[in-house]
């Protein structure tokens, strides 16, 4: 298997990942959704963990794991301008490296978020951390700085003082860097090894949260779909060119899911589109999926969004149609997005509540697991366990 | 020959291998400091970060004198150096150099950030030291140290103002400001006084902002405030100064405040410009540090000293820093305030408030010669 890996990424392609690994923001091409089998049902502050570990600061970006790595960023000071990457052994909990920067760019932000708050991505050879301030670094997974930028240095004009949050993605063996603000705003492809651009596309400078995904139209080169407040932009992985736009598909904060042929945007409420040539076809819509901060899951053709009014929303996902509606938490809504897997639909509200559904096309409650502990960055799925991080602790939930 | 040739050796045995590391370090240094914008020198720098690592505990100490005129891209790749340099010293079992760290806190012209990052190691090496050091650092350049030490003797003094006054006049951070003036019983007048706003001004406006277009383009004001003046504004309205004089915001969460819905009224795809003359005894580095939920534009003497074109996305104190020196003598402050159309109720606002200190924050002394409003 390294053989191939190795292989694979002499050959230029992307490695997002072995099937254990959750290697970005949502895991596996940000679609929320793992192949893992044995995750856990039920835990509580005290039982139920493999290990948990406590975190020398805040964040609300979500951990990623590739092979026995977890990679995860915090943000700490009274200003919020100490920036931490941490690397942890996904087996013991054990720190392996941690290593900190000075923020370079704004650290205002809304309260609720922080500098910590993209999510990194990795992969075998290592992990790209990207702050809110525009920090952005590239370490080898033994913790060797193999290159370090600052966005704001290079562009000044970048600001967003409500706080940036969009993660960064790897496609066709590149960094692709979303940098949507009030500043300059660009689409960026950097290059993995040194860091240099490959290439940076303009986009409108409006704030917007979205994290991009890709899909592949032709087999090879992969697209990349962004969503910002002009519509939903698609771009050449290669060259950075934007190949498509479709209008009125505006997005801000929940991230588009690519599933079986369609593309499914939030934009007030949900869309299913098929797209195809740079033309949509809208398949349906539904306002009811509106999902808040959190992005839906599309799980074994089901869609699942959890509104900021605390309720889940389950519908068909060829059609749309609505087949159930339940709550989670009390008087609480999710900001990390719900994943799947195992037969299983787990969300998380903000106060440390994490409700289990059964998936399916009736609603079924399975658990709820207070952790007592605010999770706002969205867990990753790996390795037979859900690893969650609070504001204060990261926890491997699972047998 | 053969003598000399052996001599060397000898002597370079002696040193021992840090000496021989010592031009491989320097080097390295040079290599990371050489970084620049868009990834520039990335390569040599990951190198050199790798052979920098690799000298271990030798090369610690001279990593944190790099930071000295190190650029903040360069800056942070020493940062993690440090960290990487420390967590190997660390699982070799080797002892950090305590007398040498202490040193280089000691000095107070290092840099800053590494001053900060040395009393961390330090800290964890001797403890009771540690605690002794930072107790005497309440005038610190390096605003962590300072911050933290103030706190360790806010918790002594309670209500003591022979104790609490000195720590008033070293506060930096607007919390401590405000707790500290809260138990010395210090009036709102004490607080903008400390932090050095400016708290008179000359405004003028609106001018025509349609679709943001204003913030680039320089109405007149731009090319020499003239205070008797009328400009023809936004739809053709005639725009006189008005003085005016800032004051605290209703809620009493911000100093020195220019209202500009109360003292233009309320305007949407607005531009506004606010003018004051400070007076200096000497030529001083000065940051000028503002607040405005709206797009702003600093000038100094007519040139544009810091610029932000954004809107309604909070307030906060300092929030926009121009670095620039103001001259001895007379000095001309021009703000340009805009203001967008968005509807939303939380939108409607615009207003600003500027200060001048120095790096750290602290009141650079000035005198305003505008004349005074009435």
């Amino acid at each position: 298997m390294k053989r191939i890996l190795l292989l694979a990424m002499f050959l230029g392609f992307t490695v997002p990942g072995t099937a254990a690994d959750w290697p970005q923001f949502r895991g596996p091409n940000g679609a929320s959704v793992s192949d893992e089998k044995d995750l856990p049902t039920t835990w509580n502050k005290t039982e139920g963990h493999r290990w948990k570990t406590a975190l020398p600061a805040r964040g609300v970006s979500g951990p990623v794991v590739v092979g026995n790595t977890i990679y995860l960023t915090a943000s700490s000071g009274k200003k919020d301008d100490r920036l931490h990457v941490l690397a942890y052994n996904f087996k013991t909990g054990e720190l392996l490296w941690h290593r900190q920067f000075a923020a370079t760019g704004g650290t205002n932000c809304h309260p609720m978020t922080c500098m910590a708050a993209p999510t990194p991505v990795a992969d075998e050879t290592g992990v790209y951390a990207l702050f809110a301030t525009g920090d952005l670094a590239a370490f080898d997974a033994d913790g060797t700085l193999r290159w370090y930028r600052s966005l704001v240095g290079d562009y000044p004009t970048i600001t967003n003082q409500v706080g940036m949050a969009s993660s960064p993605i790897l496609a066709d063996g590149k960094l692709i860097v979303p940098m949507d603000n009030a500043g300059e705003s660009f689409l960026a492809a950097i290059d993995t090894k040194t860091g240099t651009n490959l290439w940076k596309t303009d986009r409108l400078r409006e704030i917007n949260w979205v994290t991009p995904v890709t899909r592949s139209v032709d087999g090879r080169t992969p697209e990349i779909l962004f969503p910002g407040r002009d519509g939903l932009s698609a771009y050449d992985a290669a060259t950075g060119k934007r190949v498509w736009q479709l209008k009125g598909l505006g997005g801000d904060i929940p991230t588009p899911t690519v599933s079986n042929g369609l593309v499914y945007t939030p934009s007030r409420g949900l869309v299913a589109m098929k797209i195809e040539g740079g033309q949509g076809t809208e398949v349906w819509k539904s306002a009811k999926l509106s999902s808040g901060m959190s992005s839906p899951v599309i799980y074994d053709g089901i869609v699942y969004a959890a509104s900021g009014a605390g309720v889940v929303n389950a519908a068909d996902a060829k059609t749309g149609k609505s087949l159930w509606e339940e709550r989670y938490g009390q008087k609480d809504k999710a900001s990390a997005s719900p994943v799947a897997g195992d037969g299983k639909v787990y969300v998380f509200a903000e106060k440390g509540l994490t409700t289990v559904f059964k998936a399916g096309r009736t609603a079924e409650i399975l658990s709820t697991n207070d952790i007592g502990e605010e999770i706002l960055g969205t867990p990753a799925v790996s390795g037979g366990a859900i690893i969650i991080r609070t504001d204060k602790t990261l926890f491997c939930i699972g047998k | 020959m053969r003598r000399m040739f052996w001599s060397l050796v000898a002597a370079s045995a002696l040193a021992g291998p840090a000496a021989a590391e010592k031009p491989m370090v320097a080097d390295s240094l040079a290599k990371i400091k050489a970084v620049g914008k868009e990834g520039q020198g990335n390569e040599a720098a990951s190198a050199a970060w790798k052979t920098l690592v690799k000298s271990g505990g030798s090369a610690l100490l001279p990593t944190l004198e790099a930071f000295a005129g190190a650029n903040p891209t360069a800056a942070n790749w020493l940062r993690s150096a440090v960290d990487a340099i420390v967590q190997s010293e660390e699982k070799a079992g080797r002892k950090l150099p305590a007398e040498d760290l202490k040193k280089f806190i000691d000095t107070k012209t290092n840099d800053p950030a590494a001053r900060r990052i040395a009393y961390e190691l330090f800290a964890k090496l001797e403890k009771e030291t540690a605690a002794r050091m930072i107790a005497a650092m309440v005038d610190d350049p390096s605003l962590e140290l300072r911050r933290d030490a103030i706190a360790v003797h806010l918790k002594e003094a309670k209500s003591d103002a022979k104790k609490l006054s000195p720590l008033f006049a070293a506060a930096r951070d607007k919390d401590q400001v405000e707790e500290i003036a809260k138990a010395l019983k210090k009036t709102e007048a004490d607080i903008t006084s400390h932090f050095g706003f400016v708290e008179r001004w000359y405004v003028v406006g609106p001018f025509d902002s349609t679709k943001g277009t204003g913030f680039d383009k320089a109405y007149a004001p731009e090319a020499g405030v003239d205070l008797t003046a009328t400009y023809e504004g936004k739809g053709g309205a005639k725009a006189s100064w008005k003085a005016v004089v800032a004051k605290p915001d209703s809620k009493g969460k911000q100093y020195a405040m220019v209202d500009l819905n109360a003292e233009l009224a309320k305007h949407k795809d607005a531009v506004s410009y606010a003018y004051a003359v400070v007076s200096l005894d000497k030529d001083t580095p000065v940051e000028l540090r503002a607040g405005s939920t709206t797009s702003i534009k600093i000038f100094v003497n007519g040139k544009p000293v810091f610029a932000r074109d954004e809107y309604h996305h909070g307030h906060v104190m300092d929030q926009h820093v121009g670095q620039t020196i103001l001259k001895a003598g007379k000095n001309e402050l021009l703000l340009k305030i805009c203001q967008n159309n968005q509807t939303e109720q939380w939108a409607q606002n615009w207003a600003f408030q500027l200060r001048i200190c120095d790096a750290t924050g602290g009141a650079v002394p000035f005198k305003l010669l505008s004349p005074e409003a009435k």
